[in-house]
């Protein structure tokens, strides 16, 4: 299945890369003639493939009841904007709200070491996810994000079903308010992006690991994997570091040292 | 003779005042842009005004596939982009939310009945724009602890 997808993969990835190229060259001058929408990000070239984006997690550095990397997540992308359901159970409402990142907390009951992470989407390169979507709404994009198109996403959870990670959540009511940046919408799909708005925007960076690096734990390290002079290939030659389930050869974007 | 007349001038007074009030209804549909929107500052919209009012959703269809899988943001053809500059403002200077009833995107959609589902999903006002150079400056160390200030972009 991996194997058959690949070469359609890498097709795709081509034409894209080739369109967006030129609806960079097609829209550039087109921004001269506005200033209406100088407030609005300059966009970069686009997304290639000369990058692919990663993070490294530290986990002797992740602090036990530090929830930094979260908390940021939820503000960035507007999933604190969700609101409980009149009615619901707190429980159920804590299972069910949509979360982009959460801490995970392993423990050796041999031993009793204590192990926490953050968990989030791996930005597999051979996705599960986009294996299994039936409308191709689960898609990765050329530098290695993957996401899900919710115009095309029909709810139907297969990905959510797949994913080794339990990295995805679906949305099941009506949001009320959205951010820009985060749109949001009944009956979708949706999971971590690496902040793709920031990326696009020519930003080099993640909430999460700015969190993380503004309380002082520097555990998570983000990056460009292709990029062999960058933070992130340098911290993980410093550090042994492997994949969670690795033996699943996803060839995940998201490496762990520490486990 | 005389009755023949009356139907005359009553036909042409119809007919005049049929005209005249066909006129009104057409200047009354393009108005629909706030006039406390950035829009109304402007001669016209990212692309002539009559090939807007035709063809807009196929800008923004188009649009949408670069920013999904292109990753090009804050081009001029974005939806937000519509958000930010046809978005009305009540006297307080808060911005009211483009697909309530009279504002820009909604009185139109309803003149012409045709619904609208842009909004189910996406920002109503502009708030929490993707992030711009101006923002990126405050990261000037990717990895470094900057603070998250808020910018206008963000609001
Ligand atoms: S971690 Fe899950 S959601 Fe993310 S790419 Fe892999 S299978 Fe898909
Ligand atoms: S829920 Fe959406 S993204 Fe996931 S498999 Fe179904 S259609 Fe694809």
């Amino acid at each position: 299945m991996k194997n058959e997808s690949e070469p359609t993969n890498q097709g795709r990835r081509d034409f894209l890369g080739a369109a967006a190229g030129l609806t960079a060259a097609a829209v550039a001058p087109g921004m001269m003639l506005h200033t209406v929408d100088s407030e609005a990000a300059a966009p970069t070239g686009g997304v290639s493939d000369a990058h692919r984006w990663g993070l490294l997690v530290d986990t002797s550095k992740c602090a036990d009841g530090c929830t930094a990397c979260v908390d940021a997540c939820d503000q960035e992308n507007g999933l604190n904007l969700q609101s409980q359901p009149l009615g619901d159970d707190e429980l159920k409402w804590q299972n069910q709200r949509a979360t982009w990142i959460r801490k995970v907390k392993l423990q050796d009951n041999l031993t009793g070491q204590v192990t926490n992470l953050p968990l989030m989407c791996q930005h597999c390169e051979h996705p599960p996810c986009v294996d299994v979507c039936p409308t191709g709404a689960s898609f990765k994009r050329a530098d290695g994000i993957v996401m899900v198109d919710r115009h095309t996403c029909i709810g139907c959870r297969y990905c959510m079903m797949a994913c080794p990670y339990k990295a995805r959540s679906f949305i099941h009511e009506q949001v009320d308010q959205k951010l820009t940046r985060a749109p949001r919408g009944k009956g979708c799909v949706e999971s971590c992006n690496l902040c793709a708005h920031r990326l696009d925007t020519g930003d080099i960076s993640t909430a999460c690991a700015d969190a993380c690096s503004a309380e002082g734990h520097q555990a998570l390290v983000f990056g460009d994997l292709k990029d062999p002079t960058g933070p992130l290939r340098q911290a993980l030659a410093k550090k042994p570091n492997r994949q969670i389930r690795q033996d699943l050869g996803l060839n995940t974007g998201v490496r762990y040292a520490g486990i | 003779m005389a009755e023949v007349l009356s139907k005359g001038v009553l036909l042409a007074f119809l007919s005049v005042a049929l005209g005249l009030s066909a006129m009104a209804k057409a200047e009354g549909v393009g108005d629909f842009v706030q006039p406390s929107s950035k829009a109304a500052s402007v001669e016209n919209c990212v692309e002539p005004t009559e090939y807007m009012r035709r063809n807009h959703f196929e800008l923004i269809r188009h649009q949408r596939d670069e920013t999904v899988y292109g990753g090009i943001r804050g081009a001029k053809h974005s939806l937000s982009g519509c958000v930010s500059c046809h978005v009305g403002y009540d006297s307080q200077g808060t911005p009211l939310e483009i697909d309530a009833e009279g504002q820009f995107c909604s009185s139109c959609h309803d003149y012409a009945a045709v619904e609208m589902n842009c909004f189910d999903c996406h920002a109503t006002v502009p708030k929490g724009e993707a992030w711009n150079h101006e923002v990126a400056a405050v990261h000037a160390h990717p990895t470094g602890a900057a603070p998250l200030a808020a910018t206008s972009a963000e609001r």
